[in-house]
């Protein structure tokens, strides 16, 4: 078989956003104890090769599947839609104030008495939006809206994006 | 009654022959190497039953090299000739070694390689070559143990260890003739020999201060499979800072000027690191330096020491992070490193986690230990079925983009093996190379991050900006060991690199020194590459007879068949003559013609893979 060509077909998964994630690391597991290059470390140089691409391929399968954006960007990506949704999205003013709301906050952060739980406060929001977003994903990939789960995957993006944010903010507290 | 045993007409009444396996624990202080004997890991002693050897390095003007104990006695004697900490300046080049460089007596010099070397008595020694002495007194040691030449090692390194330290540390095995089996991450490895020893599950977190490093891993425990999640650390951090930080104090107390002599110096840290030694037993040490007289408190002690401690709990808060867990997830947390001696790190780390610490395995022996058990497996002396190891790589990777930013590839703690690859394109009209550098750390500038490799891809049909399309891709293995690769998709045109960081020796370097090295030993080296070339003939010859039998009828053509069968003959009839030379070919040959038949394996495997989920979804429907 194609070992690149769907990466639910690898791990036996019906093709959905919905995931069981600990049956999946079950999988995972079952997946890398027959190919990781461990098992190939006394074999033949060429099967050792082989044993590292596709124990790379099963990695970079298990992180996709994984996480709630790579995921639904996956999904989309099957369905010949690649991420071109950030065009349409700065144009939802909603969602734009938002953002912006959200980045001051932050960025006014370092100057705040409690610096801790005002970024907690933050860091609370910005996860429970994330956390709706992939429902609401959920609901129109299902019913192959596709269009409107292009632009929920943008926004996602964007979500992504500030709790990377955060997580770097948090070190930066860390080591004042 | 002993039954005698009979085997059945046609079987090998053979038994499977053992292979000789050790993990190797090249540490900051001491190093150590243990191996599997009855199913039972245990560390090696040498001719004085000691574990542990110090990790110190003596040269001679005699052209005399002695490592360990006998060299560290030399050390405040003859300082400049004494390499201590040598792993410290593993990967490392000019600018980090200053930094270093005032803490220790050395006079580094520059060398082609862009790695520094230590100026002695006999000549300029590499930190690759000190660390290969160390090696080579192990193996001796293993190899009397075991009664004969070792099939491979396993050798541990810090989590933490980036491309340069990681490939320096492989060079230092090469150059001691040593078969590296893999690269292993220390704290994994303290996870192995207590997980297995323990067969718990759930989250562990691997505390290991060494004497220069610190390491911080979290890992998940799940039938047999140790998965890390999150590793981080300092490189540069240890128990040796300790001790400065001691010996600091104690120089500020005694009014002992700034410019000590290196041997002041030395001496001055060996008294510095007893006291700490001492006061892990006692309230307080009374110390004499220099015609001073004093006392150090255990109180004094811990506020010296607490901001670096305090730097290591921070280190821990963000793999927890990193991980997404929290503290009270965590069941286990496991203590690694002499330095967790220290009273005040335990109890640092106590409250940190909200539980006691296991600290039942020799935290100086535990790693050493972990490593044994995985080389055990890696060789093939076990099934290997009920451990499996997916660590992770610990720095990001990338490329350098416009405007000396620093672009990611792959991501830190992503677990790897891991191929990734993007695609980039020309800035100018007409461009026709590209120049790659890639660089590792977490910091958006690339002048805040670590330099790997540098190559160019030339040949670039010209075209106008944006349109070239220039596919670079990252691979790395499971010794964390980086290849990088471009391509420019239009045209075809291809460059290729095995990054091998600017601080690391060349391949030139490695067979000059190896050269250097044996060239009162020639009969020696012949004897090893050939003692070598036999080893992966039979294991090759066993494999594939195996593989054929099993297979072979399936999966091949008749004349495929035959041709592997003929290849199969010829390498039998080779793989145990003396010539190491036509071995080799005929293990090449065997290699070439069999790379089908192997990926048509692969594929048959994944199809079972894949037959397997099928059949236990039928039995959870049931």
């Amino acid at each position: 078989m194609d070992f690149t060509s769907n990466y639910f077909e690898l791990f036996g998964l019906p093709q959905s956003y919905h995931v069981d994630l600990k049956l999946l690391a079950d999988r995972y597991h079952g997946m890398q104890r027959e190919f990781h290059p461990d098992r190939y470390a006394g074999k033949p140089a060429q099967e050792q090769r082989l044993a590292v691409q596709y124990a790379a391929v099963i990695n970079q399968a298990y992180s996709q599947l994984s996480s709630p954006l790579l995921r639904a960007q996956y999904l989309l990506s099957l369905q010949n839609i690649d991420d071109a949704g950030d065009t349409k999205i700065t144009r939802d003013p909603q969602f734009l104030m938002q953002q912006i709301e959200l980045r001051e906050k932050l960025a006014d952060l370092s100057d705040a008495d409690d610096a801790f739980t005002a970024l907690e406060e933050v860091a609370d929001a910005v996860e429970s939006e994330y956390i709706e977003l992939q429902t609401v994903f959920d609901q129109q990939y299902s019913q192959s809206r596709l269009q409107e789960a292009m632009e929920t995957v943008a926004k996602m993006q964007f979500f992504n994006k500030l709790l990377i944010e955060v997580e770097q903010l948090e070190h930066e507290l860390d080591d004042k | 009654m002993v039954l005698l045993q009979i085997s059945e007409p046609g079987q090998s009444p053979e038994p499977h022959q053992r292979r000789r396996a050790v993990g190797i624990d090249l540490g900051t202080t001491n190093s150590l190497v243990a191996t599997v004997r009855s199913g039972t890991p245990e560390t090696l002693l040498d001719n004085e039953q000691q574990h542990l050897l110090p990790s110190v390095v003596h040269y001679g003007d005699a052209g005399d090299v002695t490592v360990g104990r006998l060299a560290y006695d030399q050390s405040s004697d003859d300082p400049l000739n004494t390499l201590i900490s040598v792993k410290r300046f593993m990967g490392r080049g000019i600018e980090d070694i200053k930094t270093l460089g005032s803490q220790l007596p050395y006079e580094m010099i520059a060398s082609d390689s862009g790695m520094p070397n230590f100026k002695t008595v006999a000549g300029a020694i590499s930190p690759v070559a000190a660390s290969a002495e160390i090696l080579k007194v192990l193996v001796g040691r293993a190899e009397q143990a075991l009664d004969g030449a070792l099939d491979g090692a396993v050798i541990t390194v810090p989590a933490y260890f980036d491309e340069a330290q990681r490939q320096a540390t492989k060079d230092a095995a090469t150059l001691a003739g040593v078969k590296v089996l893999r690269l292993l991450n220390e704290p994994t490895a303290a996870a192995v020999a207590y997980g297995l020893d323990q067969g718990g599950e759930g989250v562990i977190a691997v505390y290991d201060l060494g004497g220069g490093t610190f390491d911080i891993s979290i890992l998940r425990l799940s039938h047999g499979v140790f998965e890390v999640l999150s590793t981080g650390g300092d490189s540069a951090l240890g128990g040796d800072d300790f001790d400065r930080a001691v010996a600091q104090w104690i120089a500020e107390q005694a009014g002992l000027e700034d410019n000590l002599d290196p041997s002041q110096q030395r001496k001055l840290l060996i008294e510095a690191r007893k006291a700490k030694e001492s006061l892990s037993e006692c309230q307080q040490v009374e110390l004499t330096v220099a015609g001073w007289s004093g006392v150090l408190e255990r109180q004094q002690l811990d506020a010296l020491i607490d901001p670096l401690i305090d730097k290591t709990l921070r280190a821990c808060k963000r793999a927890l992070r990193d991980a997404a867990l929290k503290p009270e997830d965590v069941v286990n947390v496991v203590m690694v490193g002499g330095s967790t001696r220290t009273l005040r790190v335990r109890d640092k780390v106590t409250k940190a986690f909200g539980r006691e610490p296991l600290v039942n395995i020799d935290p100086d022996r535990v790693v050493a230990i972990g490593a044994a058990l995985q080389a055990d497996v890696l060789v093939g002396n076990k099934s290997g079925d009920d451990m499996l190891l997916l660590d992770v790589i610990p720095l990001s990777l990338g490329l350098e983009t416009m405007g000396g930013l620093m672009e990611k590839i792959i991501h830190r703690n992503t677990t790897i093996p891991v191929a990734k690859a993007q695609d980039f394109t020309t800035f100018k009209d007409g461009q026709t190379a590209m120049s790659i550098h890639v660089l590792q750390g977490e910091r958006e500038l690339i002048s805040d991050c670590r330099s790997l490799a540098r190559f160019e891809l030339r040949g670039i049909p010209p075209m106008v900006a944006g349109a070239a399309k220039i596919r670079v891709s990252f691979q790395v293995d499971a010794d964390g060991l980086l290849n990088v690769s471009a391509k420019e998709l239009a045209s075809g045109i291809e460059a290729h690199i095995e990054v091998k960081p600017s601080y690391g020796l060349n391949d030139e370097d490695v067979t000059r020194m190896l050269k250097e090295s044996y060239t009162h030993a020639r009969d020696d080296m012949q004897v090893r590459a050939l003692r070598e070339q036999q080893v992966d003939a039979d294991r090759m010859y066993e494999d594939l007879a195996a593989a054929l039998k099993e297979d072979g009828r399936k999966l091949l053509n008749d004349n495929e068949f035959h041709c592997l069968e003929v290849a199969l003959k010829d390498l039998d009839e080779v793989r145990h003559s003396e010539n190491h030379r036509e071995i080799a070919r005929h293990i090449e040959m065997v290699a070439k013609t069999s790379e089908e038949f192997a990926a048509r394996r692969m594929n048959a495997s994944i199809q079972r893979a894949l037959a397997g989920h099928s059949l236990d979804e039928v039995e959870k429907d049931v």
